[in-house]
């Protein structure tokens, strides 16, 4: 549960084209970022979007910080730059997997929906580990016809990072 | 990746991973010049370091006052790698035992914070006050029929928590095993208090929240990386690019007189425009003059404190790292955990009485620090290195030759002299 997100679930019948239409989205956000396409990252964001990846317990005590903190689609991009050209890390791969998606609620242009997520990540000389458990709180607007992410807050159960997160979520 | 996940050189596997009781420990030509990869491998050394620093005559970090502002608030904590609780009692007071029952050893405080009256072990219900005294033994006395119960000598005030001494200091909580360590504006020393005042003095903090991450490396790497004014010239490209840390600017390297403690220290020019001559420039293959920030908000500099510098770094021997860099502001508490993994614990904070948008400001400014941080994940990439080389090379040593003999305090970013003078410590305090 994150405040703000707190309602039931809308009628699952009633927004089953809406689902999909998200879980399309989600497979799409997640094909950008496994395939290392992060210049197309920002796109799926508005202008105005805040972006936060926190730990599950600052999340619970209402805690503000983030692991990472975006609070415009200009800082999205600034980090897709850093990460794609001036960063120093080991390659790495990464496995986004999204499922659970809940709507929560569809307001006009404005909808809400979570979805659990699992962050899979291979170190090239190394096993395949799951970096991150953790749930995504979004919320959609739909500009020119297209959903296009808001917010999205996303709450990692893993409190104990393994050494780093590089790549976003 | 988690250190428990190696699968390619698992500690173990390699000669400097042997525990031979009669292995010389001898330093390389009796020079701070060099250090012997064994300090970062050895499991003996490690245990003695545990016995002789973090057990030792120190002051350990364990908590902000912030954190447990109130009566009966606790956190869990660590000094050195050992299980400690932090509690405030009614009357005000902060104490800090072990995280065992007294009772059969259960670790019995499982939340990270909260708020009680007692602390009750759930395993047979022993209870302990906020001081850590043991207070109730259920059937204690036994039963009437079948007897049982404690001997009749059994005393209470024998039987409570391992305490710990505790120092406070403007809002930082200290706690020590030794009964010996100095108090601790003395065991800080001016040159250090100078700056870490700057940060805590006469200021109430605010919480802002919490990262935590396992680094698998020596923990005495993530001080080296902080005495070491020559890597942030070079390895991280915003402290380069942005001029918050880069050659041309004002920078220094203060240690205090033992060489255990330092401060890492830049001020921000007001324009990049000459700072770094062309020379400089060639050298540096992080400075990317092509980089500009689309949101440049995010690396603006409100000048709040009484101080020149706009970076400090301050890491406080054996445990704790305060961090001002320009707004953001945090502590980092070095949990070690065998030789080659150290546990991360940061509490990022600002000041009570922030506005909404200086607390926004500070929150954007932390994406430079913590385990995703610009410069944050570049240290922890940086020191994995340091640990696998180390770890798995047959070779024996490194070099800190920058600087000469110089030791603690030197104001050219291009010298070793902050990591020598802390070997200097750390061979005394070792026996080394």
């Amino acid at each position: 549960m994150y405040t703000g997100y707190d309602m039931p679930a809308a009628d699952p019948k009633a927004v089953r084209e809406l689902r999909l239409e998200i879980e399309e989205l989600h497979a799409a956000y997640c094909w950008t970022l496994d395939r290392g396409a992060l210049e197309e990252w920002p796109d799926y964001f508005t202008d105005d979007a805040v972006y936060r990846i926190t730990a599950r317990e600052n999340a619970d005590s209402g805690l503000p910080v983030g692991l990472v903190y975006a609070d415009s689609k200009a800082m999205i991009r600034d980090r897709a730059f850093a990460i794609q050209h001036t960063l120093m890390y080991a390659p790495r791969y990464m496995q986004h997997f999204v499922s659970n998606v809940r709507v929560l609620e569809a307001r006009g242009d404005a909808v809400k929906a979570q979805a659990n997520y699992l962050l899979l990540q291979t170190l090239v000389d190394g096993p395949s580990t799951i970096h991150q458990a953790g749930r995504y709180y979004d919320t959609f607007v739909r500009r020119d016809g297209r959903l296009l992410l808001k917010e999205r807050q996303c709450i990692y159960d893993t409190v104990l990072i393994a050494n780093d997160l590089v790549l976003p979520v | 990746m988690f250190s428990a996940n190696i699968v390619i050189g698992q500690p173990g596997n390699f000669e400097k991973d042997r525990v031979d009781a009669d292995f010389d420990f001898k330093w390389p030509q009796d020079s701070l010049q060099y250090i012997p990869d064994w300090v970062y491998t050895s499991p003996e050394i490690y245990h003695r370091e545990i016995e002789r620093i973090f057990k030792g005559p120190t002051w350990n970090f364990v908590a902000l006052e912030a954190e447990i502002p109130n009566p009966g608030d606790y956190k869990r904590s660590y000094v050195g790698a050992t299980p400690v609780v932090v509690s405030r009692d009614t009357d005000g007071s902060v104490h800090v035992f072990e995280n065992r029952c007294a009772h059969r050893g259960a670790e019995f405080c499982r939340n990270q914070r909260g708020n009680n009256k007692e602390f009750v072990c759930p395993y047979h219900q022993w209870s302990y006050d906020l001081k850590g005294n043991l207070q109730g033994i259920p059937f204690k006395r036994g039963l009437k029929k079948e007897g049982g119960g404690m001997p009749r000598d059994f005393r209470n005030e024998d039987h409570g928590l391992l305490k710990l001494r505790v120092t406070r200091l403007h809002g930082v909580v200290f706690a020590s095993f030794s009964s010996e360590v100095e108090p601790i504006e003395q065991y800080l020393s001016p040159e250090i208090l100078k700056d870490f005042e700057v940060v805590f003095k006469g200021r109430k903090l605010k919480i802002l929240g919490y990262y935590r991450n396992e680094l698998p490396g020596n923990w005495k790497l993530y001080h080296e990386n902080l005495k070491d004014p020559y890597h942030a010239t070079l390895l991280h490209s915003f402290l380069v690019t942005f001029g918050l840390m880069v050659v041309g600017s004002k920078n220094g390297m203060i240690a205090d007189p033992t060489g255990r403690h330092g401060t890492l220290a830049s001020a921000k020019p007001e324009t990049m425009e000459g700072v770094v001559d062309d020379a400089s420039k060639k050298e540096m293959r992080s400075y990317r003059e092509d980089f500009k920030l689309a949101d440049g908000r995010f690396l603006e500099y409100v000048r709040e404190f009484d101080s020149p510098w706009s970076v400090t770094m301050q890491t406080i021997w054996p445990n704790l790292i305060v961090q001002r860099e320009l707004n953001t502001l945090g502590i980092r508490h070095i949990v070690p955990n065998g030789p080659h993994s150290m546990i991360m614990l940061w509490t990022m904070f600002g000041y009570e009485g922030d506005s909404e948008e200086m607390t926004r400001h500070r929150l954007r400014q932390g994406n430079l620090m913590g385990p995703a941080g610009f410069l944050g994940l570049e240290d922890n990439e940086a020191i994995k290195f340091v640990q696998e080389g180390v770890r798995r090379s047959p070779s024996e040593r490194g070099v800190l030759k920058l600087g000469g003999d110089r030791l603690g305090t030197t104001n050219s970013v291009i010298d070793e002299a902050g990591i020598r003078g802390m070997y200097k410590h750390y061979r005394q305090a070792m026996g080394l």
